[in-house]
């Protein structure tokens, strides 16, 4: 462990969590990397713990996905034995738990989101050591980093289903940008009372920032097309 | 003070190096800093930021880190974040037993901070300590108490008491103007001095304050507000000028 207590872990990945007017948005970007590869380029890091609640994985993946399993495992039992869907309180305090009592051996940042019935939309934080927090919107991963500014200034109360999924999309593909942990394409996943809904955005969609360059086929189709395309810098 | 002492010696190195299922010490991941404490003509107040950094980030920015304690007592906390929310359910725990007892009887800030000593001073001769430096303050029948104690179980009570770097900054203050009569008001204005020059000198600080207080009547936790600073000393205005390169 980093024993400069100064420079925060940071946990490869950008997973963000907003609520709006009726449900959550969860985003996530999909690159998961050894080192300096990419393991996989099209990971899932939305993770469903049940009906109505789901969580963002950053971190170690295989410590994520112990835990994500383990409370997947519980919450099952627990809806059963309630006779009704588990409050995402519940939820995330499962993961609380296990993230606190095994803080010596894990590193993993959550953020869990759903809706239940009694509380509408939630966004609980849990960061490395288990504390945990409810938040209008939350961001975790090494992307996070490049997000805070942003979300500052473009955070708004009461935002709309579609507004804040296109907040979700526009801030993962910011942090995709500039994080080199963070890549691929953005997944999204909606929850409300009506259900759930599952979103990909693959880079052709998303808008291009700075020194970005709209991405073609070949070299050869700018160099036959009539007008040839400006240089830019 | 131990938690803001992050170099530590080297048994701490030593010790830091994981053994897969030993738990030794620790590093705070999400922290808070100073928590002020002084008591007043009618019971004790209290006061922090609500900020939680993570390293150098100021990264949660609405965290209450003063609770109320039963009936008679506050505790505030700096430090680790999630060793708080444990200690916390501790003193649920605490609090939930001696209600049962229905006796009449309850807990006071005395015996609230005796507790919490022994779970910290114990947890640190096991090598793996609550990470914390707490603030517990209370009244009961119509005695008044003030303690603090951290994550090496060091333990006293005072008129006034800080934790991190309000030891360093507020206390000096606290020394030259704190009187025993305090009306609420006076003692608010006290803290909110104390706080500004948090604010100004310490890294970990954000501008977003909550009061409490403890009284005869029960405890009460004011809503989050802000401060104003200053910065018009004409000194401020051209610091560098006729010493370019200097600071």
């Amino acid at each position: 462990m980093d024993p400069d207590l100064k420079a925060p872990i940071s946990t490869g990945t950008t997973i963000i969590g907003v609520t709006y007017n009726g449900g959550v948005v969860l985003g996530a970007d999909s690159r998961t990397s050894t080192g300096m590869y990419v393991a996989n380029r099209a990971s899932d890091k939305i993770t469903q713990l049940t009906d109505n609640v789901y969580v963002c994985r950053s971190g170690s993946a295989a410590d994520s996905q112990v835990v994500s399993d383990y409370v997947r495992y519980f919450l099952n039992q627990h809806t059963i034995q309630l006779g009704q869907p588990a409050t995402v309180k519940v939820a995330a305090n499962l993961i609380r738990l296990l993230s606190y009592q095994n803080k010596n051996m894990l590193e993993t940042g959550l953020i869990v989101g759903g809706w239940d019935k009694y509380e509408g939309g939630q966004i609980y934080s849990v960061p490395l050591g288990g504390t945990i927090v409810r938040q209008p919107f939350a961001i975790g991963g090494s992307g996070s980093s490049y997000l805070y500014g942003f979300f500052d200034q473009a955070w708004k109360e009461g935002m709309s289903k579609d507004e804040a999924e296109e907040l979700v999309v526009k801030a993962v593909s910011l942090a995709i940008a500039r994080d080199g942990a963070s890549g691929g394409v953005v997944r999204t996943v909606i929850i409300n009372e009506s259900g759930i809904t599952r979103n990909c955005y693959t880079g052709d969609s998303l808008p291009l920032w700075h020194e970005e360059l709209e991405p073609h086929n070949s070299l050869l189709d700018l160099l036959s097309s009539s007008s040839p395309e400006p240089m830019s810098s | 003070m131990a938690d803001s002492m992050f170099s530590s010696s080297a048994s701490a190195k030593d010790s830091a190096s994981s053994e897969i299922g030993s738990e030794r010490t620790l590093y705070p991941y999400v922290t808070g800093t100073s928590v002020l404490g002084m008591k007043y003509k009618d019971g004790v107040i209290m006061a922090a930021d609500m900020g939680g950094s993570y390293g150098s980030t100021l990264r949660y920015k609405s965290v209450e880190r003063i609770k109320p304690i039963g009936k008679h007592s506050l505790l505030g906390a700096s430090g680790e974040i999630s060793d708080f929310q444990e200690i916390l359910r501790y003193l649920d725990e605490l609090i939930l037993y001696d209600n049962m007892w229905d006796d009449g009887n309850s807990l006071g800030p005395k015996e609230v901070h005796n507790y919490l000593t022994r779970v910290m001073y114990n947890r640190r001769n096991k090598f793996n300590p609550l990470w914390n430096s707490l603030v517990l303050g209370g009244i009961k029948n119509g005695q008044k108490y003030l303690g603090t104690v951290n994550m090496i179980g060091t333990h006293y009570e005072d008129s006034h008491v800080a934790t991190g770097f309000g030891n360093h900054l507020a206390r000096p203050i606290l020394r030259a103007e704190w009187r025993e009569d305090l009306t609420f008001e006076e003692a608010v204005k006290l803290l909110e001095k104390c706080l500004l020059v948090l604010l100004y000198r310490d890294r970990s600080a954000i501008n977003k304050f909550q009061i409490a207080k403890i009284t005869e009547e029960g405890a009460t936790i004011f809503p989050p507000y802000a401060l104003k600073t200053f910065w018009g000393f004409a000194a401020f205005q051209n610091p560098t000028k006729g010493a370019e390169g200097s600071w």
